[in-house]
């Protein structure tokens, strides 16, 4: 039914005493006991019934320790208050705590601007509009162009007044036809403004930096109008989405809440036998397997294969993750022509004897990424409930039995939600291909020097600029690993720092033979006096093992001193993520500063640049604009006055 | 067709689970004077819960007619006979 949360499994017998479980733990070690039941097919009801035990749960607790959390304001023109269990049911299936605020309704315009407003006591991290069709519309000859100038009021006000994430929500097409099928032709026609405005509101959304909620478009592939709307409770309450929606429309914005905070899924791991292809490999043979050639089936395992492949083009990465010999897993890759994808497209193969769970884990382990990037599809119900037991942090999309709906169901589950598509993204297939080239010159050298020299790395240095803007707030907001304080930025905080004198901003994309790895690592330093305090150190897992750090920091030194600071002081906020830069700045020759710095396990390190003598790396740094081609790349050499060493 | 014990056997538990309250009998008089949270917000996503679990359809009067568990009952037995 599409109208379910067709991708998660449906709630067993079992669902009510995990909830009881759950319930039964003082918050916040009862978390991750809601969070692992809010991840199944729920329906309004128990959505809600959910959302009450987890706020009772934090009612009772001392503190509110869950981690941290979000605070959503829904502002808008019509009732709300139904939309906001599933919102945070919704976020909490990504392991997001929300705190709502709602608006008086039609009197956004007002809390947006009035400093006293209760909006402003709240302090938004996120605001969503959510404005209904009849408020837009249904005033006399209102027009397309005024009608988004009108939203778009809305957006310079947020922005003037709070220095948030703004979402808005795109206009629910309620009308019907005035005229029949040729509507466009009548002017006035509301159904036909509707969906002109839908139109403009995205261009003019991207040019103002505002995320949207496509309700219009969604809701096409979740039941359609007449699931999401009544005329009836619009009269009764003034509710424009249906209550029985509401718990999709919450899963659409606890999406939108994760891709934000950085924790959309960033790999799909492949099963090979009934998932990639008909039959079995190893039992039926290259010519017994259905993939393609006209069959109905064998087609839906070639347009699943299109589908995987078109993640790939969008950044995801893809592995392998099957139990077969490797040999027999290979040959359709190799051989068969129907396949779609390829060996090269395939970032980490795993096909053997081990169970699965044990293979996501060294998949993760190998791509440098959490095991909760981690989608994992498989037809088979068994191996689900394995890692669903096993892993609960990967993603296990319920397939379908038809292969038909395979890529359908993916798509429906939004795990790989994504705000902005940067040319990194979409040259990502090649660069872990390019990774695994790296990896056989390692195996290759004997020593570990002489693979950094064969490398020949160059990291082109630049600070942050407009055009580097997606891409920046991308990286800092999805990167959880290496990742000194996991300071979360939106565009304008990027903006400020550019504009900010005190800012020493670096943004570093590192080339070598292999390719360009695109930028990788970024700092935001702020000065005071004579230190220059690291607000953000981050640096992507891909390029670990290439001495990257110490050659930033090499870098870092030199820019420090240009802009007369005489010590770099460098900040280490624990996560549950970022363990391993722990002793970063140990390693780098810091000297522990002694003290309390805020939260617990806050470590400060300090180091003296009069004293600092160079690390020696095979690392060649140079200062560039965006170098990308071969000609930016003999420009940027051009401008740069010397190596840093 | 549900009898009128099985329509208040679903509707108590329906009640509990909205109201996340197990101490809840819902009686024919039972009215949202009884149930703390019963408010116009819960008493649409009640109507919501009870149309798709009995598959009917409340008409927009019959809705705005429901003063209490006895008037939900009525009309959910009335538009269930037959089916």
């Amino acid at each position: 039914m599409s109208t379910d949360m067709d991708w998660l499994p449906p709630p067993d017998s079992g669902w009510e005493a995990r909830l009881g479980e759950a319930r039964a733990l003082d918050w916040p070690a009862a978390k991750p006991a809601f969070e692992a039941v809010s991840k199944f097919n729920l329906d309004l009801l128990q959505t809600i019934k959910l959302d009450r035990a987890v706020s009772r749960s934090r009612q009772a607790a001392a503190s509110d320790d869950g981690g941290p959390i979000t605070k959503l304001a829904i502002l808008g023109s019509s009732t709300m208050a139904h939309l906001l269990p599933g919102i945070r049911i919704g976020a909490l299936r990504r392991g997001l705590i929300v705190d709502c605020f709602e608006g008086h309704y039609g009197m956004y315009m007002q809390e947006l601007s009035d400093p006293g407003s209760a909006l402003h006591g709240f302090q938004p991290h996120v605001i969503l509009l959510n404005l209904d069709a009849r408020h837009i519309v249904q005033q006399e000859s209102v027009s397309v162009d005024q009608a988004v100038a009108r939203i778009g009021r809305s957006w310079s006000e947020a922005k003037a007044n709070f220095n948030c994430a703004i979402i808005q929500q795109t206009l629910l097409p309620i009308f019907m036809p005035a005229i029949g099928n040729n509507d466009h032709r009548l002017a006035s026609s509301p159904s036909h403004l509707v969906e002109q405005i839908n139109t403009a509101l995205r261009p003019a959304a991207d040019a103002a930096g505002v995320h949207l909620l496509a309700i219009d478009a969604f809701m096409r592939w979740h039941g359609g109008i007449d699931y999401w709307y009544d005329s009836s409770l619009w009269n009764h309450a003034k509710q424009e989405v249906n209550p029985r929606a509401s718990h999709l429309y919450g899963e659409q914005v606890g999406r939108l809440l994760g891709a934000i905070r950085g924790l959309a899924a960033k790999c799909l791991v492949l099963d090979l036998d009934n998932t990639l292809w008909g039959g079995v490999i190893g039992d039926d043979g290259l010519e017994g397997i259905a993939l393609g050639q006209g069959a109905a089936t064998g087609e839906s395992f070639v347009e699943f294969q299109r589908y995987a492949k078109s993640l790939l083009k969008q950044g995801i990465i893809l592995a392998v993750c099957s139990k077969n010999d490797e040999a027999n897993a290979l040959q359709p890759f190799r051989e068969h022509p129907d396949m779609v994808l390829k060996v090269e497209d395939i970032a980490c193969f795993v096909a053997n004897w081990t169970n699965k769970a044990e293979n996501l884990r060294s998949i993760a382990t190998s791509l440098n990424i959490g095991l909760d990037a981690l989608v994992f599809a498989d037809d088979n119900p068994v191996e689900r409930g394995l890692i669903r037991r096993e892993l609960p942090m990967v993603a296990v999309p319920e397939l379908p039995e038809d292969p038909a709906y395979y890529a359908q169901c993916i798509a429906r589950g939004g795990y790989f939600e994504a705000l902005s598509i940067t040319a990194e993204d979409q040259e990502r297939g090649a660069l872990y291909a390019a990774n695994a080239e790296r990896d056989k010159l390692r195996d290759s050298v004997t020593d570990m020097d002489s693979y950094l020299a064969a490398l020949n790395t160059e990291l082109i240095w630049q600070p942050f600029d407009k055009l580097g803007l997606s891409r920046i707030v991308q990286l800092a907001n999805k990167t959880n690993q290496f990742n000194l304080t996991t300071t979360r930025y939106v565009d304008r905080d990027i903006e400020r720092a550019i504009a900010d004198p005190d800012a020493l901003t670096l943004q570093l994309r590192a080339k070598d033979i292999y390719g360009d790895n695109g930028v990788i690592s970024l700092i935001v330093g702020r000065r005071s006096g004579a230190d220059l305090f690291v607000e953000t150190w981050l640096m992507s897992c891909r390029v670990l093992g290439r001495q990257v750090e110490q050659a930033t920091l090499n870098l870092l030194v030199e820019r420090a001193r240009e802009i007369g600071a005489r010590q770099i002081v460098g900040e280490y906020r624990p996560t549950a993520k970022n363990g391993m830069v722990r002793d970063h700045y140990a390693k780098l020759g810091f000297e522990p500063l002694v003290g309390e710095f805020g939260a617990a396990g806050v470590t400060r390190w300090v180091l003296n640049i009069d004293d600092f003598q160079p690390t020696p790396t095979a690392i060649t740094t140079l200062k560039g604009p965006h170098a990308r081609s071969a000609a930016d790349l003999h420009s940027a050499q051009r401008d740069f006055s010397g190596p840093v060493r | 067709m549900p009898d009128q014990q099985q329509i208040y056997t679903a509707l108590n538990e329906i009640f509990r689970d909205l109201f996340d309250d197990e101490s809840i009998v819902v009686t024919a008089e039972t009215t949202a004077d009884d149930i703390e949270d019963w408010d116009s917000l819960a008493h649409i996503n009640l109507i919501t819960i009870i149309e798709s679990r009995f598959k009917i359809k409340f008409k927009t009067s019959e809705i705005e007619s429901m003063h209490n568990v006895g008037h939900l009952a009525d009309a959910i037995a009335r538009k269930t006979a037959g089916a």
